[in-house]
């Protein structure tokens, strides 16, 4: 049975983002502008930044900080899960209906899209997977990794709890590996899960 | 001397905002810069939103999307095409 271990994790939320226990970068500002100021935290020019969905956005983030001058490869797994789907770039592109339907809007309402511009950027060609669950299932996030892994689809996995609904974000994103000594046990990511980093 | 209407203006402050180009103002999209590939880099969404934006603010709807190719060309092309087709 293959044992998974953490490389780094990224948690964000409640306008905090936090890289392996540590708070690198936080703002209490409103959702748009803390996604414009991290965006700007990254410092990196990626002008399709500005272009994408908010849940997108968040996820871009997440992984870039978690992927910073790691080693991953074109085969590196996304397994991804949410409770609201793409609800947020739903209700916009609904709103735009009434007048416009926004082609750039409608491109966005599904939530899997986030996976394909990740995978844009970091030229990934691997398996993805997104779930809609009713809650963090750290579980099915962690079975479905190993079994990426044990058939030998994927080295690493990209792993994502990415959630989104009426402004408030809860974004946790862990970089999984066979050869990583931190354990990545169900219990040890539910505990980084749930740790109050205020 | 290039000629520089309001609509020109107009137009690149649409496309700015329509398009979401953060970090660019009006002064930086040249008239007859290519708005596709090498000029600023918009994509076949884009190509999309800008005939949303034609019939929007000015009442043209374009039936054969094969002509954007040639409309899109550059501001210059735009304004072209606005000035003769608009009816609002």
């Amino acid at each position: 049975m293959t044992n998974l271990g953490v490389e780094h994790w990224v948690r964000i939320t409640k306008g905090k983002i936090i890289l392996d226990g540590e708070v690198i970068f936080s703002s209490e500002a409103d959702i748009a502008r803390f996604l414009k100021t991290s965006f700007k935290f990254l410092n990196i020019k990626y002008p399709k930044f500005h272009k994408m969905d908010r849940l997108s956005k968040l996820g871009f983030v997440a992984s870039e900080i978690a992927l910073k001058n790691n080693n991953i490869d074109e085969e590196t797994a996304l397994v991804f899960s949410n409770n609201s789907s793409s609800l947020d770039s739903d209700q916009n592109y609904q709103e735009s209906v009434k007048e416009f339907p926004s082609p750039s809007l409608f491109v966005y309402t599904l939530p899997n899209i986030v996976l394909g511009e990740i995978s844009i950027r970091h030229q990934l060609k691997s398996e993805n997977v997104f779930f809609v669950e009713d809650e963090f299932n750290a579980n099915l996030i962690i079975d479905y990794s190993k079994q990426l892994i044990e058939s030998k689809k994927a080295n690493k996995v990209l792993c994502a709890w990415l959630n989104l609904h009426n402004d408030e974000y809860d974004v946790f994103l862990w970089l999984s590996s066979e050869s990583h000594k931190k354990e990545a046990s169900e219990e040890q990511i539910r505990k980084i899960y749930d740790a109050d980093y205020d | 001397m290039p000629i520089m209407t309001d609509l020109h203006t107009e137009l690149k402050a649409s496309i700015i905002e329509q398009l979401n180009l953060e970090d660019m103002e009006v002064s930086d999209i040249e008239n007859d810069e290519p708005l596709f590939g090498d000029g600023l880099g918009l994509d076949s969404i884009d190509a999309l939103e800008l005939i949303v934006l034609l019939e929007k603010d000015y009442g043209i709807k374009l039936t054969d999307p094969k002509k954007g190719r040639e409309i899109f060309e550059s501001i210059n092309k735009m304004a072209d095409f606005i000035e003769a087709n608009r009816t609002k």
